[in-house]
């Protein structure tokens, strides 16, 4: 197995990620991709618990991650690679090889415009997953395994009523 | 009865934490002891300063949450940090919230912990085929 979901969701660990996807999918691992958390500790032992005991949480910066991405991928067992934000991602698809994208959440802030229930953004961010495809990436939005895979395409062209 | 006062607040995705405070409402009709948050469509920093300010502005310092990993679980323990006090219980149900709006116990942080170990021991499982002889 190898890595299965490389996502972008600004709540990092949350119920959709360790139960939504983590079960079904059998997972049993998450690369938590930030660099804030990186250096702190006290989150990571947060996080940590808030997975269940099968379930391996490992932190990396965004540099860090990008150079042992290609262990992960030679891992026998299923993982999570996670960021909470488009610029990380952006690290991991340029320096770390990353071929697909799930954006599971990028939720309400100043200055961004809804698109889906759970996908809000700014011009720049629009335009920076419009870069990640330029890169190669396959993009897409999806929440949940059971909700179907909005196209980056569909997604941009994608704007509802807050 | 008096109006009782306000003493946590439940958090939770989707409608769970308003569903159980109806509920808590139908049963007892001490729904108003909870506060439910609503989260929907927030990030987590959002979530954190929504917890924080009603919890500053309130002075409730109990939280009832629905899920061990949950974002409203991650937020509060992140608000619990910063405020230096307070206490969380992660994984409420109804049994156990039905025992905290029914509690007189003075001390709230002690009448929660009460109420999740009630919440613990009223989960059972039933299986068909009548009851045994």
């Amino acid at each position: 197995m190898t890595l299965v979901l490389n996502r972008i969701d600004d709540r990092l660990i949350h119920g959709q990620v360790v139960v939504g996807w983590g079960q079904p999918l059998d997972v049993r691992f998450i690369v938590l991709v930030d660099d804030a958390v990186a250096e702190s500790e006290w989150e990571q032992e947060l996080y940590r618990m808030g997975v269940p005991p099968e379930m391996e949480i490992r932190f990396h910066s965004a540099a860090d991650a990008a150079m042992r991405l290609d262990e992960y991928r030679m891992e026998g067992q299923p993982g999570i690679l996670l960021t909470g934000d488009i610029a990380t991602m952006r690290a991991l698809v340029v320096r770390g090889g990353v071929r697909d994208v799930n954006i599971g959440g990028i939720h309400h802030r100043a200055g961004r415009v809804q698109h889906l229930r759970y996908v809000f953004l700014t011009d720049a961010e629009q335009e920076a997953l419009r870069e990640l495809a330029t890169h190669g990436a396959l993009v897409t939005a999806q929440d949940v395994p059971a909700a179907r895979a909005i196209p980056l395409n569909e997604l941009l062209g994608t704007r509802e009523d807050a | 009865m008096n109006d009782p006062v306000r003493r946590a607040l439940v958090a939770g995705h989707a409608d769970f934490a308003a569903g159980l405070v109806s509920a808590v409402e139908l049963i007892t009709g001490r729904g108003s002891v909870l506060v439910p948050i609503q989260v929907k469509g927030l990030c987590g920093d959002d979530i954190q300063q929504l917890l924080y300010g009603t919890m500053k502005e309130s002075g409730i310092r109990v939280i009832f949450t629905d899920l061990q990993a949950g974002s409203c679980t991650m937020a509060a323990r992140k608000v619990l940090r910063a405020l230096g006090e307070g206490t969380l219980v992660a994984g409420a149900n109804l049994p156990m919230l039905l025992d905290f709006a029914l509690s007189s116990n003075p001390d709230i942080a002690a009448a929660a912990e009460q109420a999740a170990e009630r919440g613990r021991v009223a989960v059972s499982v039933h299986k068909g085929g009548g009851i045994p002889a």
